[in-house]
């Protein structure tokens, strides 16, 4: 399984959202720190979650982050997350 | 190892406003620190930034210190602000600039 099916599929058991979508970004970040030969280092993550609702911007990043701590631990360099509640 | 605990808390108390970062403020080493850099330096706040690239134990202290896993990561009177995403979306709606004014600090009237 890929990384970002791995992110995909984490995301969606935690979080159930109604959007959610995984862009690896790793080839804009070739040859900075943090890249891996086979990417997969860098993603974009959009996702849409009734679980937001009431929570401020860094209570939704840790709920993400934490959903995902295998990955940042095995391979994942950065995360830049766009996290909404349904309405916003 | 407690004492870097004890140490980056003493930088976060002693600093009104800290940056911890990947190069300087001068020379930001990675995109998303160079982002924050760009928005305390636009909004002409004074702040502290330092280097988790000089450091490991600082490096991987900072991410146990607020239970958050990337860098950078910003401070605000010892409180954990956020990272690049939240900083940039903070001061794009003004609460950034809010945040800080709350806190006692010169902020620079956007214009």
């Amino acid at each position: 399984m890929t990384v970002k099916e791995r992110i995909n599929d984490k995301l969606s058991a935690a979080l159930a959202p109604l959007q959610l979508e995984v862009i690896d970004e790793s080839h804009r970040h070739h040859g900075h720190s943090g890249w891996r030969e086979g990417g997969e280092t860098h993603f974009r993550v959009k996702v849409v979650s009734a679980a937001f609702a009431g929570k401020s911007r860094v209570e939704r990043h840790r709920m993400v982050n934490a959903a995902l701590a295998d990955e940042f631990r095995d391979r994942v360099h950065a995360l830049a997350l766009e996290t909404r509640a349904p309405g916003e | 190892m407690a004492d870097i605990q004890d140490e980056i808390r003493q930088e976060v108390t002693q600093n009104p406003v800290v940056l911890f970062m990947k190069g300087t403020p001068q020379f930001p080493m990675c995109g998303f620190s160079g982002q924050v850099v760009q928005i305390l330096d636009y909004l002409g706040v004074p702040y502290k930034g330092i280097n988790v690239l000089e450091d490991a134990d600082i490096r991987q202290g900072i991410k146990d210190f607020s239970n958050w896993p990337t860098i950078p990561q910003l401070y605000v009177k010892g409180e954990f602000v956020g990272g690049c995403d939240i900083v940039r979306e903070m001061f794009q709606n003004g609460e950034l600039q809010a945040h800080l004014a709350n806190a006692g600090l010169p902020v620079r009237a956007a214009g």
